[in-house]
């Protein structure tokens, strides 16, 4: 699958990274890591800016975290009108790797609050579209 | 203090909803009040750097075409982006450029024409100022962004609706008063209270983020003029000095931030390097402009240029010392939140007032008591780039 497929609308056709859609398609969410130095990457790098290496891995993120912030959009941008509201955040898996998804719609908006426990899990959209999205643990 | 390069020319648009002219028509706005404030002609002018934000109007490399315009060919011309804080990074490769003895006088214009495209599609643009691979597909956007700030500084630091809001009457305090402000309305706390059905501030946008909590989008332009010693000391009667100018970059990504409740790193980077250079500390200053996108974004601001302790920027509104009579006023001439936020015309129009202030020139805005250092802190996208620029008389 190409990077195009990535998210609720992709604006990267191209990038060495897009094996990542594959894994998604396969019920996995990986990061980089480099096999040179070590430094762990999410979202996923195809080349390591600590070493300069360019030769990654890709290693299973962390599946427990903690919601570091979010927040709840009730306007979207151009293309994305049909969407709100849809809440965003940040997941600290506290291992020095975050993450940053929407919240699964599953979840009440009123019961999202800051440092609840969560997970991580692949999605698809009815139109193809694929991504990841950040659950309740 | 050093005195090397100075502001001799300081101009401003009017900052509106739906500019009636072209880019070029706006940028001479700004750049004639400035030579008029300087006064110079084209001739004395070595070089021009033009600065915005890209995809608002259609012109591919605005530099030349402006250049033109404004009567400032054949000299050296060329464009300088970093999304919000354009037209500081701008200033600061002029200054060098006046440093480094290439030039005697650089012109540093400011603008953007923000209304040619809708609001919508000005949140997509702006949300594709951040990380278009990985966050963009999520449907970003610069309130929600900040939002993600403001909503662990209140589950981490305290900081409650009302005290947001209290930057945002502050801004229409001094909005008011500017005529150049795009928003001249006051507005009052019953403007934000969920339950009066007709309160336009209250709605939300990207929760805890509320209509009133948000910039106003505008056009407008705004011109510095710069020059070394010898050339300020000839043509301004009142030269104000770069004293100062510090700089930072942060992750793009979300995901590689550090703790949100600490706010944004490029605000703490780039006031560290700016008082360095200029040899101050916070408590030197006597009047800032910060870049206030959003009231989050000043509260943070407080706290990165050391006006208040990390976590405790509420402290600030809350006993208003922000206020012309308070300890360290900031936006007195209406903030982004107010003036308006037209992008690459923004840290311009932050030193144009600064350099005012420090004239004792700035009229009704004006901050008692004579102020001789004033600051400008004007960040680009979501914390990405962080720029400080230190002035005095």
């Amino acid at each position: 699958m190409g990077f195009d497929k990535f998210g609720r609308k992709s604006f990267t056709a191209i990038t060495k990274t897009a094996k990542f859609v594959d894994l998604l398609g396969e019920g996995k969410i990986e990061g980089t890591v480099c096999t040179k130095c070590g430094a762990k990457y999410f979202p996923p790098r195809s080349d390591c800016s600590a070493c300069l290496s360019k030769e990654m891995e890709w290693f299973a993120m962390p599946t427990k975290g903690t919601l570091e912030t979010f927040t709840t959009a009730y306007y979207a941008p151009f293309g994305f009108e049909a969407d709100p509201p849809y809440t965003m955040g940040v997941v600290d898996f506290n291992d020095g790797l975050k993450l940053f998804a929407r919240l699964s719609k599953a979840i009440p908006i009123a019961d999202i609050a800051v440092g609840m426990n969560v997970s991580i899990q692949p999605l698809k959209y009815d139109d193809g579209q694929i991504s990841f999205e950040i659950i309740k643990a | 203090m050093a005195k090397d390069v100075a502001v001799i020319g300081v101009g401003q648009s009017n900052f509106v909803r739906g500019y009636e002219g072209s880019i070029r028509e706006l940028a001479f706005e700004a750049f004639r009040e400035a030579m008029q404030d300087a006064g110079i002609t084209q001739k004395d002018v070595g070089a021009s750097i033009f600065c915005s934000a890209p995809e608002y109007d259609k012109q591919r490399s605005p530099a030349g075409v402006l250049a033109e315009y404004l009567g400032l060919i054949p000299q050296p011309t060329f464009y300088i982006e970093t999304v919000c804080s354009s037209s500081s990074s701008g200033v600061k490769v002029g200054y060098s450029m006046i440093k480094a003895g290439l030039h005697d006088v650089v012109v540093v214009l400011g603008f953007q024409k923000m209304s040619e495209i809708t609001s919508s599609e000005s949140q997509e643009r702006m949300g594709r100022g951040a990380d278009i691979q990985w966050e963009a597909p999520f449907g970003t956007m610069m309130p929600a962004y900040y939002a993600l700030y403001a909503q662990a500084y209140m589950a981490k630091n305290g900081l409650t609706h009302e005290d947001m809001m209290n930057v945002r009457l502050k801004s229409a305090t001094y909005g008011q008063v500017n005529e150049r402000a795009v928003y001249r309305k006051g507005i009052k706390a019953a403007d934000f209270d969920p339950n009066n059905k007709d309160a336009k501030m209250a709605g939300p946008v990207a929760w805890p983020i509320r209509v009133g909590d948000a910039c106003a989008n505008a056009d407008g332009s705004s011109c510095i003029i710069l020059a070394n010693a010898e050339k300020a000391k000839a043509f301004a009667k009142k030269p104000v000095w770069i004293m100062g100018i510090g700089g930072a970059s942060e992750a793009v990504n979300m995901a590689a931030r550090p703790d949100f409740a600490k706010g944004l790193s490029v605000g703490y980077g780039a006031a560290a390097e700016a008082y360095k250079m200029a040899g101050i500390t916070a408590n030197d200053v006597k009047v800032a402009e910060v870049h206030d996108c959003f009231t989050i974004a000043e509260l943070m601001a407080y706290e990165g240029l050391g006006f208040a302790k990390m976590g405790e920027g509420k402290e600030l509104i809350r006993a208003k010392e922000t206020y012309k009579e308070g300890k360290i006023p900031v936006n007195v001439d209406g903030g982004l939140l107010s003036k308006g936020h037209p992008i690459g015309a923004t840290g311009g129009s932050q030193m144009r007032t600064i350099v005012l202030q420090l004239r004792d020139e700035a009229g009704p805005m004006q901050v008692p008591g004579n102020p001789d250092i004033g600051l400008v802190h004007n960040v680009g996208g979501v914390g990405l780039y962080g720029s400080v620029t230190i002035f005095g008389r």
